[in-house]
């Protein structure tokens, strides 16, 4: 596992491109005052097999939305999602239905993502009974044991109802039905957000279990910055829709160049008594509502160095060292 | 300092839920005190019976199913179970505030905040609404939010959620009360807003001398905030004492696993520490000792005989061989 | 490849012990008594109807708008109407037809307003917006007045009757289905099934349709009783169901002359339709609370409180 060098495979799977998606007002968002909302801006960043890009960032940083756009469950306003060199949005339908074999998701809420009314094995088969190609039938109930298996539960679940299971065991009937097709991207939408601590940690170990195992790319977003520190290649730290600072994990985290990255870290409560510790750095003020975003750089309300530049010109993402790009006129120095 | 007589005590707390034909004790003896001007912390995970034991004390318990099957909680040495609708409401407010995790849904939509600041203090006697609004106006200065004569003739639908909970925050600490109990204030808010917060809440403790009693599942922010700890599992206490000893020097294996499972400073393609196992069904709990099924140290005696009360110093842990355990910290 | 980690967690599944169902409807006494009553409905449609039909059609001029009593034999137990022909066997049998009318009516209408709602609320855009309208022009024709214009200008057969009667019930199911859907279309799971490649079809049969229906269903058991009302009065007016076959409505729109004289005319035949209504209603209030995970938890308690002991 390569941790401190950017990923030397071959093309990149996945590439986004200039992502952007616009709402306007009603239709998806709850904040119904302003006419329009741009949820992301510009989102770009290369998943590569078999590694793992962590999407961190707070509400109304435009994670959920990315996550949906690249599914097509939304279409863009601006930008491309390309599979293997090919743009997913001008796939027609029956692309578009070959495609979803290959890119899968987990969501974040194993309770709301399973219809209650279906039993396991109905729950981890209906992709099959969408492709009806993948698995011929008669297959099919001994596909659903040796998916149970491989996700650490029991073929026996398989008759059971999902509110007989605990969130844990849930999440993992997810991440079975997501690998039903075979995918070879898999998108973890805050997949142990829900869960208790001791439970998050077998999860975790499953997926990068099944990574290894399957050399799937990952695409995983969170709100907690060890979790995506512990199972990161690369990180994209994101602030009302916009990539604000990307790089490799080890170093992202060790040397945050962007205010917001250092701050982020620096607020969140440390696990070990002893283990590292960034200064507390408490950021004055709210996270702006997205449908009227500070000129300039959306960041400078509640940064400490903010100057006139900052709010006149908003910062590019510039490629401060290979591989780490920052969006920010003043950068953090080197040293952390 | 634990020589002071502590603000709430609650001692050998029981509650069952009677569905069908099966009982479940969902707390099954919880014991912990909150001392004047220090935070407490009830940490535990789903099913651990933290949220059921902070309903209990808030006695705001469903009965039923539920039922308050033994122990007594005492405030300032008064048994509030015992209490009448009547003489608990009177204290409530006046002397023990709450802030519950979700506001949207604790805060009348339909009110403006400003009066609902205010309405706490004229159930509590505040006669002359001048003086009301003003005092509100100087809660909410105090509790961080900005322009509060133009935002106290806002509704509660119009704040982002950590403005709502500094809502909550100051409606409950209106009265000056001697304890404050906060059931997982922060878990709905993002990290940043969280800190701001907790911050919020330790300098009013530290300021008015208020006793905190906090409900959490989130070690860090045990680690970061709270002076006492009290580690819930299975619906017992199996652990407590001051935060820095128990976190640093661990008697009980489930605390010891619980902080070993947290993600830490650890490189990709390292495993994580996870506990074996999933928390065990309340209503039928393993024998003995109720940590046994997951325990790496198990023995034949602690799937037999439930573990006594390892109790030193401002210390306690509910193990065999917890004594052991404080051989070698 | 599964470490014991991972192996330890496929133990615990929480089996709750099930109760039986006669216990949770013993629980429910209200919807009990709701059960047999309806249950006594079905005897009457496949058993009272062919034992009966004879003796409901019987003439005895001797006793012409008897009182209810003993005095003319068992069958007259409830009075007679102006022909003389038995009240109770005619209950009995006259239970086959408004069942029958009634229970088509709302069935059709389920289906035709559940398919357009669904359709209305999952597709929206121009689909919607046709959907709705034509919905608007169902709901601004008084139903009463619809029906009598349809079966005036076509023969009043009971296929007609059914229909027209359908017709002007359907809004409602739509408009709750449409109301419906437009708030499960946002729930995650559809964006799952959709992330899976799911079509629009296979969306709203398998997951849409399947958490429709229990709504439906409440709405179905209040609106049996006003379809019995309204094809009582469609019979008076002598457009509904034509003499000799008969139903309660008819029935009670029968009596309604002598309800001074010979008050049980209407009187248990209207009672009749009451209590089949309330029986729907509180059975269907019951299997909403069984089939919950959420709420099946009050009649698998046990029914008294306890106090702290």
């Amino acid at each position: 596992m390569n941790m401190l060098e950017t990923p030397v495979a071959a093309e990149p799977i996945l590439q986004i491109r200039g992502l952007t998606k616009q709402f306007t007002g009603r239709g998806g968002f709850r904040i119904g005052q302003s006419p329009i909302i741009k949820a992301i801006d510009g989102i770009s960043f290369d998943v590569f097999a078999g590694q793992t890009v962590g999407l961190v960032g707070e509400s109304g940083c435009g994670k959920s939305t990315t996550v949906r756009t690249i599914l097509r469950l939304e279409e863009p306003t601006a930008g491309q999602t390309l599979f293997r060199g090919e743009n997913i949005y001008d796939m027609n339908a029956i692309e578009m239905k070959r495609l979803r074999r290959r890119i899968q998701v987990v969501f974040q809420d194993p309770y709301a993502s399973l219809n209650p009314r279906m039993t396991v094995e109905a729950i981890i088969s209906e992709p099959w009974t969408i492709h009806s190609d993948v698995v011929p039938r008669e297959r099919r109930r001994d596909r659903v044991r040796e998916l149970l298996e491989s996700v650490g539960l029991r073929a026996a679940h398989a008759d059971r109802y999902p509110h007989q299971f605990s969130g844990g065991q849930l999440q993992r009937i997810g991440i079975a039905r997501a690998l039903a097709l075979e995918p070879e991207v898999l998108i973890l939408d805050e997949p142990v957000s829900a869960l208790d601590v001791s439970v998050q940690a077998q999860v975790i170990n499953l997926l990068e279990d099944i990574q290894r195992k399957m050399n799937l790319a990952y695409i995983f977003i969170a709100h907690d910055l060890s979790i995506v520190r512990h199972v990161s290649d690369q990180v994209a730290v994101m602030y009302l829709g916009k990539i604000v600072e990307f790089g490799a994990q080890q170093q992202l985290y060790d040397a945050p160049r962007h205010p917001y990255t250092r701050a982020l870290l620096s607020a969140e409560p440390r696990v070990s008594v002893d283990g590292p510790r960034h200064e507390r750095i408490l950021l004055k003020g709210e996270i702006p509502s997205p449908a009227r975003p500070p000129s300039g750089c959306r960041f400078r309300t509640r940064c400490w160095k903010a100057t006139t530049l900052c709010a006149e010109v908003a910062p590019p993402l510039n490629e401060l060292d290979p591989g780490r790009l920052v969006a920010c006129h003043f950068p953090e120095p080197m040293s952390a | 300092m634990t020589t002071t007589v502590p603000v709430l005590t609650v001692e050998e707390l029981a509650v069952q839920f009677r569905t069908g034909r099966e009982i479940v004790r969902a707390v099954n003896g919880a014991s912990f005190a909150v001392h004047k001007g220090e935070m407490t912390a009830v940490l535990g995970e789903s099913g651990s019976g933290k949220s059921v034991t902070a309903t209990a004390i808030m006695r705001l318990l469903q009965s039923p199913p539920a039922l308050v099957s033994g122990g007594v909680i005492r405030f300032e040495g008064t048994d509030i179970l015992d209490l009448t609708e009547h003489a608990w409401r009177k204290m409530l407010g006046a002397k023990i505030g709450m802030v519950l995790q979700d506001a949207l849904t604790a805060l009348n939509p339909v009110y403006p905040v400003g009066k609902q600041i205010s309405e706490v203090f004229r159930v509590h006697g505040e006669r002359n609404r001048r003086v009301a609004y003003d005092k509100t106006i100087a809660l909410m200065e105090r509790v961080g939010i900005p322009d509060p004569v133009t935002r106290a003739e806002d509704y509660p639908h119009q704040f982002s959620g950590g403005m709502r909970q500094r809502v909550m925050i100051a409606m409950a600490i209106a009265l000056q009360p001697t304890l404050l109990i906060a059931d997982e204030p922060t878990t709905a808010l993002d990290v940043t807003v969280q800190a701001q917060i907790m911050d919020l809440i330790t300098g009013i403790s530290r300021e008015f001398g208020m006793a905190v009693l906090l409900i959490t599942h989130d070690i860090g922010v045990v680690m970061d905030y709270a002076d006492h700890v009290a580690v819930m599992y299975a619906g017992r206490v199996v652990e407590s004492g001051r935060v820095g000893e128990v976190l640093r020097h661990p008697l009980h294996p489930y605390t010891k696993a619980l902080l070993r499972s947290a993600p830490q400073a650890l490189a990709k393609g390292s495993r994580l520490n996870p506990i074996l196992g999933t928390p065990p069904d309340m209503a039928n709990p393993p024998s003995g000792c109720s940590f046994h099924p997951r325990c790496p140290s198990a023995t034949e005696l602690c799937r037999a005989v439930a573990p006594p009360r390892y109790v030193t110093e401002a210390r306690l842990a509910e193990c065999h061989y917890a004594e052991t355990a404080d051989e070698y910290a | 490849m599964t470490t014991p980690s991972i192996a330890a967690d496929a133990e615990s599944v929480s089996i709750r012990r099930s109760v039986p169902i006669w216990l949770l409807l013993w629980r429910d006494k209200p919807a009990l008594v709701a059960a047999f009553w309806l249950l006594l409905i079905v005897a009457c449609v496949f058993v009272g109807h062919p034992l009966f039909v004879d003796d409901a059609a019987v003439v005895n001029l001797s006793a012409r708008n008897a009182a209810p009593g003993f005095e003319h034999g068992f069958l007259n137990l409830l009075g007679a109407d102006p022909l003389g022909r038995p009240l109770l066997p005619r209950l009995i049998v006259g239970a086959r037809n408004t069942v029958m009318v009634a229970g088509s009516v709302v069935v059709i209408a389920l289906t035709a307003g559940g398919i357009l709602g669904m359709l209305a609320g999952y597709l929206g855009g121009i689909v919607n917006t046709v959907i709705m309208r034509f919905a608007d022009l169902l709901s601004s024709f008084p139903s009463l007045l619809l029906a009598l214009i349809v079966l005036y200008v076509l023969e009043p057969s009971v296929a007609n009757l059914i229909l027209v009667l359908a017709i002007t019930r359907t809004a409602i199911y739509l408009r709750v289905t449409r109301a419906e859907v437009l708030e499960l279309r946002e729930r995650v799971f559809v964006d799952a099934a959709r992330a899976l490649g799911g079509s629009n079809a296979h969306i709203l049969y398998k997951h849409i349709s399947p958490m429709v229906l229990p709504t439906l269903g409440t709405i179905l058991t209040i609106d049996f009783a006003s379809v019995m009302l309204s094809e009582s009065a469609l019979s008076f007016l002598g457009i509904g169901i034509q003499p000799p076959e008969v139903t309660w409505g008819l029935m009670v729109s029968q009596g309604r002359n002598y309800l001074a004289s010979a008050w049980w005319l209407a009187f248990f035949p209207g009672l009749a339709i009451m209590l089949t209504a309330l029986s729907a209603n509180l059975l269907s209030s019951w299997i909403r609370t069984v089939n919950d995970p959420t709420q099946r938890w009050r009649l698998e308690a046990p029914a008294k409180p306890r106090t702290k002991e």
